[in-house]
């Protein structure tokens, strides 16, 4: 299982947003974090591997060309979880991951409301079930989202920015989620600002700069001094603290010689 | 595991409350159609002849009355008060649809210009005698109405042909479509003759007094093919409500069900306004009460908004008839300046809740 994404290239009017770009092949079992700085192409690339922008290129996952399977069967193959938020609306938050299920193919309703409680108690927001979205926090939305995105069991999960709203203890659980999820073998991708939270918990991050890959592998080896500087224009320290965890420090903006 | 049958238990209680606040929605729904019935029969034992109201139900029920007694009943009121039935329950299905898939709670049956156009068709044929060949004299305008109203329908289907249908693109056609119409509008009135004129705006009010059974069937044909219809896109309009993103990723195809959406909405309000003339305020205010009443799932959104449609017409019918002594007011100018107060009432109320 993995997912090889070719050649992806998406324009919005004359605008390039990504040309040409190539990802490593992206193995089942790992999390990678997609980083880079705002219009990077970052979202438009996760959004052209669910197949919700038009682009040219090819995206693969386990053999499947999923520009070319039937929208149905893609929905059970890809989970995506979008960076806006749902607008107001007075549906209740369990109708949400129940229309998850139902909107793309006919399930039992018994069997689909299960599923949907199901999957919000294992995401800790069982208690939001009843509440109405609009009522809702921006995290406690962005966890329902979550719950709409793996609640058909996606083998492949995108993730635009899905801690952008959450308290730090929502984060870890959320983070945790998905390297579980990825640990039961599937391939979860997901955009990440914060380069000290990726470097905790990606087995590799993508850094993405005017649309291309820039650089990729282990934390490690792509989170150096040079690079952020060469990418983001900062001055910035990586140092590794008494638990021998990575710790990305900002000194300042980078001055150029 | 203890935590795992704890959790179990509160789920199962969770899922419970959930099933019962459904069985309290379709219990809602089922009240509105009680309503709705209760306000068409409210509406039959109205009116200006003075019927009796035992003479009105026997004669309702086929037993022997008089024959004026039965004419009034059956030929005239018993259409005018279907008619109403059938008109809100079209415009009101029609609207929460609309309000859906134009992603805006502002958008009513008549955002995209099928009024306007449906107006136009009527203007042509008052004005101009233009009608369709074949057709019976009577039916004239009312053809014309609808043979203007669906050109519009095509004009639209066509715009998403050109996968340009986003809701804003279609927003702006729709209002360019009814600058277009409202300015060729004003050009056939300008010809006009006193009298045809006279006719015109009596037409553009929106009034039930000319309903006869066969335009009733008509449109109660209509919505019996555009239901099922709707109510099976329930879940996929219900999903679209949450971001055409998320849509999309659900495995709804956004495009098409915008499409066959547009297309039942312009049929219905086509139809609609074809037979009764542009009637403002149910199409918008239809769908809001219902979404107050029971939320935005549109597997009980849709039927409670058709039925709320139905009951605020029937009302307004029978207010029509019995506001001012004698008068029979066109039901578009009751819809609109009875309803608007109460609407905005209810809508100050939900907001302080």
């Amino acid at each position: 299982m993995s997912l090889i994404a070719r050649d992806i290239s998406v324009r919005f009017g004359a605008r390039r947003v990504l040309d040409g770009l190539t990802l490593p092949e992206l193995k089942a079992g790992e999390v990678t974090v997609l980083a880079g700085p705002n219009a990077a192409g970052k979202s438009t690339l996760l959004r052209a591997i669910a197949q919700l922008v038009p682009h040219q290129g090819s995206t693969v996952l386990d053999g499947k060309d999923l520009a070319r399977i039937p929208a149905l069967d893609r929905a059970r193959l890809v989970g995506f979880m979008p960076q806006t938020l749902p607008s107001g609306s007075s549906l209740i938050a369990l109708e949400t991951v129940i229309a998850a299920l139902r909107a793309g193919r006919s399930i039992p309703a018994h069997q689909a409301d299960a599923a949907a409680m199901a999957v919000m108690d294992k995401l800790g927001i069982a208690a939001l079930a009843l509440e109405p979205l609009d009522s809702l926090s921006g995290g406690q939305r962005q966890m329902v989202s979550l719950a709409q995105a793996i609640v058909r069991d996606p083998r492949l999960l995108l993730l635009d920015e899905p801690t952008s709203a959450l308290d730090l203890a929502r984060q870890v659980r959320l983070l945790s989620e998905l390297r579980r999820l990825a640990a039961e073998g599937r391939v979860v991708v997901a955009v990440l600002h914060d380069l000290a939270v990726a470097a905790q918990w990606a087995d590799r991050i993508v850094l993405i700069h005017d649309g291309h890959v820039h650089a990729e592998g282990a934390p490690e080896s792509v989170l150096t001094p040079a690079l952020l500087a060469q990418v983001y224009g900062v001055d910035a320290r990586v140092e590794r603290c008494s638990r021998g965890r990575l710790m990305v420090l900002i000194d300042g903006e980078h001055a150029p010689l | 595991m203890v935590g795992d049958a704890m959790s179990d238990a509160v789920n199962n209680t969770t899922l419970a409350r959930y099933h019962r606040q459904g069985r309290r929605h379709a219990l809602l729904v089922g009240l509105l159609a009680v309503a709705a019935v209760a306000a068409l029969v409210l509406d039959l034992i109205t009116g200006p002849a003075g019927l009796p109201l035992a003479e009105t139900l026997r004669a309702l029920t086929g037993a022997e009355v008089s024959r004026a007694a039965r004419v009034i009943v059956w030929d005239v009121r018993l259409p005018v008060a279907a008619m109403a039935l059938m008109v809100g329950a079209a415009l009101a299905l029609a609207g929460a649809e609309m309000q859906t898939v134009l992603e805006n709670p502002l958008a009513e049956p008549f955002t995209l210009g099928v009024s306007s156009a449906a107006a136009l068709g009527a203007g042509v044929a008052i004005v101009l005698g233009l009608t369709l060949p074949g057709l019976p004299p009577a039916w004239g305008v009312t053809g014309n109405a609808f043979l203007f109203a669906m050109g519009s329908l095509a004009l639209l289907q066509l715009l998403g042909r050109l996968r340009a249908g986003g809701p804003e693109v279609l927003i702006l056609f729709g209002i360019a479509l009814n600058f277009t119409a409202m300015a060729l509008m004003s050009l056939v009135q300008f010809v006009a003759s006193a009298d045809a004129l006279q006719q015109l705006v009596f037409w553009t009010m929106g009034s039930l007094a000319s309903a006869q059974w066969p335009g009733v069937l008509l449109i109660a044909l209509v919505l019996i093919c555009a239901m099922p219809f709707s109510f099976r896109a329930a879940w996929k309009l219900t999903a679209l409500r949450l971001g055409e993103d998320q849509a999309r990723s659900f495995g709804v195809d956004v495009t098409g069900l915008r499409r066959w959406t547009l297309l039942r909405v312009s049929l219905l309000s086509a139809a609609a306004v074809s037979m009764v003339g542009v009637i403002g305020f149910v199409g918008l205010a239809g769908p809001h009460i219902a979404r107050m009443l029971v939320g935005e799932n549109h597997r009980v959104f849709l039927p409670a908004s058709l039925l709320t449609g139905a009951l605020v017409m029937s009302l307004a019918s029978t207010l029509s008839k019995s506001l001012v002594g004698g008068v029979l007011l066109p039901v578009g100018l009751v819809t609109s300046l009875i309803g608007l107060p109460v609407f905005f009432a209810l809508i100050l109320r939900g907001r302080r809740r």
